[in-house]
């Protein structure tokens, strides 16, 4: 059997389930989003009336964080209440971050265990070995008045990453060459395993952005066997206990796709659509507007890294917009410690509060027609960050630095590192 | 829920993502109404206006990509859409629409072979699709146990709503 199916097969209490096959599984922590006022009028729909367990539940604020409108801040009032009311143990505010990076540095997420929120991207938590996957309000209100979510055994997929890329490709680069070839249906109702050398050496963040982007191939979830550091990170943090799972040896994957990403260089994914991918090296230099540093994708402490690094000591040229937006309080707090901030103020880019940020046209940074946007988030579907006559280009945040330096698409690996070097 | 219907066809291409069902800026919105005045505001907000009471939204591939948000499917319901017959769905959309009660068929070749007004028939019972101008025949996916159960009911809500009534009446 495969970790996954191991995971699910416990959290059902059947022995060994089959693709396909439809389980109730037991949900170890549920996770609702500021976008889903609706789960709480379906819950009440159903004739809810108390949460199935005040500790597994958690909202919190990160699509609108700072409230931008009346509607958004009523929106937010009637869920602390809600949280109030059923004495929930955890509540992460507009003061938090984005939910994929504040549930695990709260110690919410560990291996094995099973964890639904509402929200595409919860396949990044495979990052820690654990079964990630989003569903709609109404799913989830039936989490909330019975602890459990039905479930179709899903086919696991292997994407093996072998090789190590050159410096100044990213694992957003990585990523973004995988899409190109397995495109954005080419894992629906799927689990990937990613494996293979490149995974195994990889940090908990690189990990976090594979798994957070299988989603945009329509894969149900994702997973990579926890390694050291992932380990660590988690024993440090965990608020329960937890038992990880391994893929037996011999277990058959419904499906391998082998890719070398030595000599690989960055990746863009073009207007409008995720799998529409190609190299640096046969993308026009066209004009950037805006870039965009941030949300559950982009907006960690190596992104703003990255960035720093290409910024530092200079200046992004007037009436270009570069926003940062760390992906949570803890992040935001480190990447003032060392600086990054402060250096990047400097060159020009708007920093703003943790939160998803323009990546969805929710609220800030939203784009006028004909603007051309590069960033680092997850996306770049028509009108994903304001206008539908809005063109966004994926890439790495090393790629984004680089471009709104230059006001045009240009290869990070090309951008002298001054005062760095 | 009615196991066969026959209504006009409103067609879409491929990857209609949940950001062009419904678009980002109007997801602090909460009343169903309103949320349909907006469907397809994403390619065009004069979608949701002219779009034919009952119709059916027909599509291609990889329907409903994307974010989860259920506002996608609470749109298609409330801009009067009963059905999306498309090539294939993305997994969250087709679980959001199914506990909603809207029936979603999945129809190798149906984006090709059907023009904006024309006449579906579709029995839900079987996957056969009629277009009713044309004679053309296509067999769609037969929907699965699990998804019937809850279409049948009307949704996830009312299955729901028996068996809180049950829990609760059990505890007390």
């Amino acid at each position: 059997m495969h970790a996954v199916e191991k995971i699910l097969a416990k959290a059902s209490g059947t022995g060994s389930p089959k693709t396909g096959e439809i389980v109730d599984v037991t949900v170890d922590f549920a996770e609702i989003n500021d976008l889903y006022l609706q789960t709480i009028y379906s819950f009440h729909e159903m004739g809810g009336k108390t949460v199935w367990d005040s500790s597994r539940v958690a909202f919190v604020f990160d699509h609108y964080a700072p409230a931008p409108t009346i509607r958004s801040a009523q929106n937010h009032a009637e869920m602390r209440a809600f949280a109030k009311q059923q004495s929930l143990v955890y509540h992460f505010d507009t003061d938090a971050g984005v939910c994929h990076q504040v549930l695990p540095e709260s110690g919410l997420v560990y291996p094995g265990m099973v964890l639904i929120a509402t929200d595409s991207h919860t396949t990044t938590h495979g990052a820690f070995g654990a079964f990630g996957t989003g569903v709609g309000a109404t799913d989830m209100a039936t989490i909330l008045i019975t602890g459990k979510l039905w479930l179709r055994i899903p086919e696991i997929i292997e994407i093996r990453l072998d090789g190590l890329p050159p410096q100044g490709t990213m694992p957003k680069d990585v990523i973004l060459y995988v899409m190109k070839k397995i495109r954005s249906d080419g894992a629906v109702y799927k689990a990937i395993d990613f494996t293979g050398s490149y995974v195994e050496q990889l940090d908990v963040a690189g990990r976090m952005v594979l798994c957070n982007m299988a989603v945009e191939m329509g894969a149900k979830t994702a997973y990579i066997q926890p390694n050291q550091q992932v380990l660590d990170y988690i024993a440090s943090r965990a608020v329960r206990p937890y038992e990880e799972q391994y893929t037996d040896p011999d277990y058959v994957y419904a499906q391998s796709h082998v890719f070398d990403v030595s000599g690989l260089s960055p990746q863009l994914a073009l207007p409008s659509n995720v799998d529409n991918v190609f190299p640096i090296e046969e993308v026009p230099r066209a004009r950037v507007d805006q870039g965009f540093i941030g949300a559950c994708t982009g907006g960690r402490t190596q992104d703003i890294r990255a960035a720093w690094q290409i910024l530092k000591g200079r200046h992004i040229p007037r009436g270009i917009r570069l926003i940062v937006i760390p992906a949570s309080a803890e992040i935001m707090r480190e990447c003032m410690h060392n600086g990054y901030l402060q250096d990047l103020s400097e060159a020009g880019a708007t920093i703003s509060t943790p939160g998803c940020g323009p990546c969805l046209a929710a609220h800030e940074g939203v784009l006028a027609p004909g603007e051309v946007c590069i960033t680092a988030s997850n996306r770049n579907f028509y009108g994903r960050m304001g206008s539908r006559e809005a063109n966004i280009y994926l890439a790495s945040p090393a790629t984004v630095a680089a471009s709104v330096l230059n006001g045009c698409i240009t290869d990070p690996r090309t951008v002298d590192m001054g005062v760095l070097a | 829920m009615k196991i066969e219907r026959l209504a006009p066809a409103f067609v879409f291409g491929d990857n209609i993502d949940t950001d062009q069902i419904y678009p980002g800026c109007f997801l602090e919105l909460v009343d169903p109404t309103e949320i349909g005045k907006h469907c397809f505001a994403g390619i065009d907000p004069d979608i949701s206006p002219r779009f034919p009471a009952g119709g059916i939204v027909v599509a291609g591939r990889n329907f409903g990509c994307g974010s989860s948000r259920e506002h996608a499917p609470i749109a298609l319901l409330n801009m009067g859409a009963t059905m999306v017959v498309a090539e294939s769905f993305a997994r969250i959309f087709y679980r959001n629409a199914i506990n909603l009660g809207l029936p979603v068929v999945v129809c190798k070749g149906i984006s090709k072979v059907v023009l904006d007004g024309q006449q579906l028939l579709v029995n839900l019972e079987t996957g056969i699709i009629t277009v009713k101008e044309t004679d053309i025949v296509l067999q769609g996916e037969k929907l699965g146990d699990h998804a019937m159960h809850i279409l049948s009911a009307g949704g996830i809500k009312p299955l729901m709503l028996q068996q809180t009534a049950n829990m609760y009446s059990a505890s007390n």
